[in-house]
């Protein structure tokens, strides 16, 4: 039976995964903000399989707190085969460039609260000697645009941070696996248009849990996004730089 | 804060059938507060004069889930509890019945009542109050939900069940959505002891046989029939008869050879179309053809085999999109009900019409119903029940309010699950409690929030 930590699980992303891993019959410890879903989600989780789903509250830009809560949650199952950091908002980029405090927060929300997390993480997993670091990233974080760099410089900046984790815990048998999904039909998205290059948060998931059963180290979701992506990072700057994306 | 009327982009939307299509904004709520907050910016802002429905998986054929703003509970999918020993399952409203049969069936429970498609939402199962090829004996599904909770025009959480608010549970069930959002109910689901169905199919010559053998086999527990709608004179009505029970352990243990395959869920079908088709495609020959083929793939008059719940009960699951196939322009399915006293002759005069007009239906299913439950709008009362598929062309609808014509004459009615284009009048004959379900709606204010584009064409 695997034992799977989630953090920000009342995302949608997050929540598709949680059900496959119930499904699976796995232990659930789920930390996010909204009690009353985190409960929700442990009772449903527990309905379709799960051998076990506990529940925390973690505010993930309230830093301090970090340590003790995640200690709270090893001692209590005791190792995790996987942990995977889903937790995230999506900036208004305009607000962004109005406001330098609104920049910091969304970087500290997107960024140092995951860099934070993954400190202390990285730590226990080298102990715990086994087991899997999943984090959700994003495409944006491989370019910075006009519409969203604050956005993708959170993400880019999480996701060289998880490079260099995997780097150092790869002689140690951890899993560091960066998941870079494109776009993905949520509530953070709402109110966007649709078209086809969207994917629902179920196909995300399934990517996921296979990515880590394979033991990758990247994963662009769906797929074709690291084709998209390959194209989008090797246009020549002077071309890009007039490019409105 | 909820996003509103004004703030969100407009898309295209239809019902199953592609017909009829309108913009519309989409809303997705993800908790009772969400709604409850929803209703009041809604009112506060004057929203209310445009028309709000709630939709699930959008399988209502016609216009019943559309409104200029729709409310979207793919996001209310939780299960909340399970009682093994009764079978009782308390869920969310988006659950699908195909998450249900995904979870339940490998602990040995089924679906009380089916549809033809596990893709709806258990909201939207009570909604519509579906039928299934049990009906005869069990019933709607509103007939297994013990109770259910309902968001009111107000914001107020209401609980229903045929104790408590009766009236509200009856005009619920059934009542298209209209009374407010159903956000959660508590059904009760069967035991099985394998997934497979022991299907026994008989091959009738006409209308008249396939309507005896209904009533020979009435103790069968699900039954159908198929039948070959262009078929003419002596050969008006010719059918196969579908009968099913659920296989016992040894049955299924002996063709599976290991315990656990005996109860395996359905598979998610990777067939999908993926555009519009050509409406040509599907043209009086081709329907033709198709309807004698699968008339002959039967040879003998009696067959037995063993067969998968999947596609047993949902042979166009495997097919994702099918409704493509007719078209950009999309289709019509018609599905009404005659009392039993109109039963052969009715039918047959029905059948006729159809055959001279030479619209075959791709498919079209006959099934006898049993008795009528207390729900003011459902569907189903004792009789026979036909559902065909029109695609959209030219002088359909002059059609169809002939056909209406000869089933208000027999003392029937449509399915409003189905229906695109009934008019006020047909509506209000055939469903004599719409003034009690009116009166409902008013005690609750749903009248002022709560309106589809099917409502409104209905006077509802």
């Amino acid at each position: 039976m695997q034992k799977i930590l989630i953090i920000g699980a009342t995302s949608s992303i997050a929540e598709a995964t949680l059900r496959l891993y119930a499904h699976q019959g796995a232990e659930l410890y789920l930390l996010g903000r909204d009690e009353e879903k985190l409960e929700t989600l442990a009772n449903d989780a527990k309905i379709r399989g799960a051998a076990e789903a506990h529940w925390a509250k973690l505010d993930v830009n309230d830093i301090d707190q970090h340590a003790s809560v995640l200690q709270t949650a090893f001692s209590s199952v005791g190792t995790f085969d996987v942990v995977l950091i889903a937790h995230g908002t999506l900036p208004d980029q305009q607000a962004c460039q109005e406001s330098i405090h609104t920049t910091l927060r969304e970087l500290n929300t997107n960024a140092i609260s995951t860099v934070s997390l993954l400190t202390w993480l990285a730590n226990q997993m080298e102990i715990q000697g086994y087991g899997t670091l999943a984090v959700i990233t994003s495409v944006a974080g491989d370019r910075g645009r006009q519409s969203n760099y604050v956005y993708g410089a959170a993400k880019g900046m999480v996701s060289i941070f998880l490079q260099g984790l995997r780097n150092r815990l790869a002689s140690k048998d951890i899993q560091v696996l960066d998941i870079k999904p494109g776009f993905v039909d949520t509530p953070m998205t709402a109110g966007f248009k649709k078209g086809p290059l969207w994917a629902k948060p179920q196909t995300i998931a399934q990517s996921i849990v296979k990515a880590i059963d394979k033991q990758r180290d990247t994963l662009y979701t769906p797929f074709f996004w690291r084709w998209i992506m390959l194209i989008i990072r090797n246009i020549p700057e002077f071309i890009f730089k007039k490019m409105k994306l | 804060m909820t996003p509103l009327y004004n703030q969100l982009p407009q898309q295209s939307v239809s019902g199953w059938g592609q017909y009829p299509k309108m913009e519309s904004v989409q809303i997705a709520v993800h908790s009772k507060r969400k709604i409850r907050e929803l209703f009041s910016e809604t009112k506060r802002n004057g929203l209310d004069q445009y028309g709000l429905i709630t939709r699930g998986l959008g399988r209502s054929y016609g216009d019943s889930a559309l409104a200029e703003q729709i409310l979207h509970t793919e996001h209310l999918n939780h299960f909340m509890q399970f009682d093994a020993d009764s079978g009782d399952l308390t869920c969310a409203a988006g659950v699908t019945l195909a998450d249900i049969l995904d979870i339940f069936v490998p602990r040995g429970w089924f679906l009380p009542v089916t549809p033809g498609t596990k893709f709806v939402t258990v909201g939207g199962a009570i909604a519509s109050d579906v039928h299934g090829k049990n009906h005869h004996l069990h019933g709607c599904f509103s007939e297994h939900v013990s109770s259910l909770k309902l968001v009111v025009a107000s914001g107020e959480v209401m609980s229903c069940s045929p104790q408590e608010n009766a009236p509200l549970f009856h005009a619920t069930c059934g009542g298209m959505g209209l009374t407010g959002v159903i956000v959660e109910a508590t059904l009760r689901l069967i035991p099985i002891a394998s997934a497979l169905i022991a299907e026994s199919s008989y091959k009738t010559a006409n209308l008249e046989e396939t309507l005896t053998l209904f009533e020979e086999h009435d103790n069968a527990t699900y039954s159908v029939a198929w039948i070959d709608c262009l078929a003419t004179g002596k050969k008006l009505g010719r059918s196969l008869l579908m009968l099913g029970e659920h296989e016992s352990r040894e049955e299924a243990v002996k063709e599976e050879q290991s315990q656990e395959s005996a109860l395996q869920a359905h598979k998610n079908g990777k067939m999908n179309v993926p555009i519009n088709m050509p409406s040509m495609l599907l043209n009086r020959y081709s329907i033709q053809a198709f309807n004698t083929l699968y008339y002959h793939k039967q040879t003998r008059t009696h067959q037995t085999r063993s067969v998968h719940y999947d596609p047993y009960f949902y042979p166009l699951d495997g097919l994702h999109n099918w409704n493509r196939l007719y078209g950009k322009n999309g289709f019509v399915q018609y599905q009404f009900v005659i009392p039993k006293s109109a039963g052969l002759v009715g039918m047959s005069r029905i059948l006729e019409a159809i055959t001279r007009s030479k619209r075959g239906s791709f498919l079209a299913v006959l099934k006898a119903f049993g008795p009528q439950n207390q729900n003011y709008l459902s569907f189903p009362v004792e009789g026979y029940t036909l559902a065909l598929d029109f695609k959209i062309s030219p002088g359909l609808f002059e059609f169809l309010d002939e056909l209406d014509r000869i089933v208000l004459d027999c003392g029937g009615r449509l399915y409003l699950t189905k229906d695109a284009r009934m008019s006020e009048a047909t509506f209000k004959q055939s469903y004599p409690q719409w003034e009690v379900f009116q009166e409902v709606r008013s005690q609750y204010g749903a009248d002022r929030l709560f309106r589809s584009r099917q409502s409104q064409r209905l006077g509802l």
